[in-house]
């Protein structure tokens, strides 16, 4: 088989999870396009292991760790998600923005912890 | 172009003749990648984790077919089984809407796909440019079949094997510690009624101390204050939205 095939395959469904973690807004499908990406990882290491032939098949032994890596992720990151909406009553990344610096602000790190719009902005994430 | 094609015809194994595997392989890739790109641009949240299901075992099929067999019952194991088990719960305790959701996608999505689209194209032209003439010899001994995988694992890869379930261990510790309701910040005073949770759209400890059954009868409760299935972005000020867990 020629490895142009899974080389493009994963390249495009690379492209295809950063695309969706760049355009989703809600956390838990920025979660799927991110195992989107792991998953091109994956057929990428396959690919080349069964192509060099390694008689260590590190390519298919690092693909089991990347697996059981993901797992550990979404884990964690679905309970961080959990917790955010528990606390915040959304889901939403757009909404997120504490420790965003706007346009005007001053980006003193002394004066934006102490800028009287602070707290206004805070709950306007939290909505 | 054509002349490039033309001699990789004449030194490969044949390139404008794909053979049955690379036919396969190349259906499955299609069909892989659409429901990919279904996966991050439906506007169902419930639709996009199951597309995500034909992207997930497409991609177990590709491993069965670069003879990856242990790989490949693992993808099915762990993706398909569980990753999108988890990804499904994870929509449903966060309240997604049902039907279609105006706004799945953020308002960067221009930029987006400018983005994705010039690193496809150019990681696209790399790696053919770089593997053009490069094939894969599916040939003799299977490399993936679990005796191999076994084998190689447990006598070259043993170490990082162990490393990895310690660090599945911390994971699941630290899921827990982040998901469990945080008992020492229980108020006596807010756990009283639905209607003492505290100024809205404000963080409460004490919001994350309720008994278990609470949830339950604000459940039943909660389609005459609002319409099911909405987000519950619209309105910070509605208390049973974060008393829910």
């Amino acid at each position: 088989m020629h490895l142009a095939y899974p080389a493009v395959l994963a390249a495009l469904l690379f492209c295809v999870g950063l695309y969706g973690v760049l355009a989703r807004r809600n956390a838990i499908l920025v979660l799927m396009s991110v195992e989107l990406m792991l998953n091109a990882v994956n057929l990428n290491l396959v690919a080349f292991d069964v192509w060099l032939r390694d008689t260590l098949h590190s390519g298919q032994a690092l693909t089991l760790f990347t697996i059981a890596i993901a797992a550990a992720e979404i884990g964690i990151g679905l309970a961080i998600v959990l917790m955010v909406y528990r606390n915040r009553g959304t889901s939403d990344i757009d909404k997120l923005r504490d420790t965003a610096e706007t346009a005007g602000e001053d980006h003193d790190p002394d004066d934006a912890t102490e800028a009287p719009d602070g707290p206004a902005q805070k709950a306007e994430a939290a909505a | 172009m054509i002349t490039t094609t033309s001699v990789l015809a004449a030194t490969g194994p044949g390139f404008l003749s794909p053979s049955g595997v690379e036919i396969a392989f190349l259906l499955v890739g299609v069909v892989t990648l659409g429901a990919a790109v279904i996966t991050v641009t439906t506007k169902q949240l419930v639709h996009a984790a199951l597309w995500l299901v034909v992207a997930l075992g497409g991609l177990a099929v590709e491993y069965l077919l670069l003879t990856a067999e242990f790989i490949a019952w693992v993808q099915v194991l762990i993706y398909v089984g569980s990753v999108v088990v988890l990804l499904l719960f994870g929509l449903m305790l966060t309240r997604a809407p049902i039907g279609r959701s105006p706004d799945a996608d953020s308002g960067n999505r221009p930029v987006a796909l400018a983005v994705a689209v010039a690193a496809g194209a150019a990681l696209v032209w790399v790696v053919v440019d770089a593997f053009r003439h490069t094939w894969i010899d599916l040939e003799g001994p299977v490399q993936g079949s679990t005796e191999v995988t076994g084998r190689i694992l447990f006598q070259h890869w043993v170490l990082p094997f162990e490393a990895l379930s310690v660090l599945l261990l911390a994971a699941l510790v630290g899921a827990i510690v982040l998901s469990r309701k945080n008992a020492a910040a229980a108020e006596p005073g807010t756990t009283g009624g639905p209607g003492s949770a505290g100024e809205p759209g404000r963080p409460n400890p004490g919001r994350r101390t309720r008994t278990p059954g609470r949830p339950a009868k604000e459940t039943r409760s909660r389609p005459a204050q609002e319409a099911p299935g909405r987000p519950p972005t619209a309105d910070p000020s509605e208390p049973p939205q974060k008393e829910q867990r």
